[in-house]
């Protein structure tokens, strides 16, 4: 006779029996022993038909191969990127995986990307031995313009994203943020500095209440408290042609000292300038 | 053998001292514990996993348990140590983690590490178990696979008799009395001893006394660990239904109520 000893979305923490006998199956985050199904890291409880699985509460990001991910530059190579994923592994992001424009052999790609920049990638493979390669050249894929990077728990990702955006999309609208989720718990947010402010005190609420039910409704009675009689401008649309990494040579050679164009498109389309970014295209020759 | 018929703090001689566990005490670390057992209190702190450093110590078919126990030097009787390991502290961590080991699962995180810091800020006796206990939480709170938690609690005899969990006056009674401490760790679900160590002179009836008594006490242990897990999360769904749900509610109550007279 089978028999199961928790409800849905119940927490559970390692070693407790899930369920006794046959007809249930352990998904992930559980596992047989004998009759038995148990937990093997603290969740949440999810049954779905025969199988029960759990939904993780806490761990550090394990990267996946189809996650979009934000990543930051930690070494730059001959023709990759060693990228900093925010997990126990490295990446790597080939020229030509970044970029559609043609790079030379031996040219410095600092010129496209230096270390520190972040960009929005992502993951094409990981290995068993945790490899990971990058690609940035797919739609929606770009580098960060200026902004805050925050971090929270990747597991948490989902309710800040919520069912189909709605989540995020809340956060967008009331603080007028424009905000970027990565798979792997790191999020770029650019705004006005007080709406930045409520975006991330918002995004820390959620990471902390992630295991309640009913969020979107505290969330968003919090938004309306919280950004009463507050008017905050909505960020401009950001403009993706622009961030894309290209070296703006039209791939022809050239005289001269060879220049990549990636940074000087930073501004156009109007983004506040925040930095001074040399002077426009047509001054320099 | 001299006779041990009543405890110097009047405990039963199967009884442990007040336990307290807490999960989630440090903020930056990923998984942490607070566990404290009579006057003996031990912090726990997980990280990672995270890239493993010196190169030559990573593992290309498992990730690495590094454990690092450390008594302040305040704590004990008042005796200043010297801070930083000593052989004591070296050998404990190892024991530690080879205590932790067989439940936790790293084979999916090769070359990787976790690290596992314990701090004892007052110790009275059965450090390395409390250590152990809060070490366990604290993996289980940073959401590393594990098959079952590990409790462990220290057992022995004084005198004649067989106790549970000694405190360090009776470690050392005095007055003809010959005490042996047997710290034991277990895998509550499967009964397996994965910490098993011993101080002093005993027999082989005694010790199987003695072991059976511990494997008792750790499941006692571990009924409080996990109650420590799941409160942490029972309390954050408390606070988030104080946040907005509970004030508007009551105050809508309350509209009815008067409302309710109004219409009388």
């Amino acid at each position: 006779m089978s028999e199961i000893f928790v409800e849905n979305r119940q927490v559970v923490v390692p070693g407790e029996v899930l369920a006794d006998g046959m007809d249930y199956l352990p998904g992930q985050g559980a596992y047989r022993s004998g009759d038995s199904i148990i937990a093997n890291k603290i969740g949440l409880v999810s049954i779905d038909g025969r199988a029960i699985k759990l939904i993780s509460l806490a761990g550090r990001y394990l990267p996946k191969e189809g996650d979009i991910i934000i990543a930051k530059v930690k070494d730059v190579g001959m023709g990759s990127w060693r990228m900093d994923v925010n997990s126990a592994y490295t990446a790597m992001l080939p020229v030509k995986d970044a970029t559609s424009d043609f790079v030379p052999k031996g040219d410095d790609i600092s010129e496209l990307m230096k270390v520190g920049e972040s960009v929005l990638c992502k993951i094409t493979n990981v290995t068993t031995q945790k490899l990971i390669d990058l690609n940035m050249r797919g739609p929606g894929l770009h580098k960060l313009p200026e902004g805050q990077i925050i971090n929270v728990n990747c597991n948490k990702v989902p309710r800040i994203i919520g069912k189909q955006g709605s989540m995020v999309m809340m956060i967008k609208e009331k603080t007028g943020c424009n905000v970027l989720v990565g798979q792997n718990g790191l999020i770029w947010l650019a705004g006005s500095p007080q709406g930045e402010v409520i975006a991330v005190n918002t995004i820390k609420m959620i990471e902390r209440y992630a295991h309640v039910s009913g969020l979107t409704d505290i969330i968003k009675l919090h938004l309306e408290k919280v950004c009463e009689g507050l008017n905050l401008p909505a960020a401009e649309e950001l403009n993706t042609n622009s961030l894309r990494l290209s070296s703006g040579r039209g791939g022809g050679s050239s005289s001269g000292p060879r220049r990549f164009g990636g940074r000087d498109n930073y501004n156009q389309g109007g983004q506040r300038p925040r930095r001074y970014n040399g002077p426009p295209r047509g001054a320099r020759q | 053998m001299s006779k041990y018929t009543k405890r110097f703090d009047g405990r039963k001689m199967d009884e442990l001292r007040p336990i307290e566990a807490k999960v989630g005490v440090i903020a930056e670390a990923d998984g942490s514990a607070y566990f404290k057992i009579g006057k003996t209190s031990a912090y726990a702190a997980v990280y990672g996993p995270r890239e493993l450093h010196p190169k030559f110590m990573q593992n290309p078919k498992c990730g690495l348990l590094r454990c690092n126990y450390n008594m302040m030097p305040f704590s004990g009787m008042g005796n200043r140590v010297r801070p930083g390991p000593n052989r004591r502290a070296k050998e404990i961590s190892l024991v530690t983690a080879s205590a932790l080991k067989p439940v936790v699962d790293l084979s999916n995180y090769p070359n990787a590490v976790v690290d596992v810091y314990i701090e004892l800020p007052q110790t009275d006796a059965g450090s390395r178990c409390a250590g152990i206990c809060a070490a366990s939480l604290a993996l289980a709170d940073a959401g590393i696979t594990m098959k079952d938690m590990v409790a462990a609690a220290a057992v022995g005899m004084v005198g004649d008799q067989v106790v549970v969990d000694l405190d360090y006056h009776e470690e050392q009674p005095g007055d003809g009395l010959e005490a042996v401490d047997i710290p034991i760790a277990v895998i509550p679900s499967t009964g397996e001893i994965t910490l098993l160590q011993m101080d002093g002179i005993i027999s082989k009836e005694d010790l199987m006394k003695a072991v059976a008594a511990g494997k008792k006490a750790c499941l006692v242990v571990n009924e409080i660990q996990k109650k420590a897990l799941q409160k942490k999360y029972a309390d954050l769904t408390k606070e988030a239904t104080q946040i907005v749900g509970k004030p508007t509610a009551k105050a809508s109550k309350k509209k009815t109520e008067v409302e309710g007279e109004a219409n009388e």
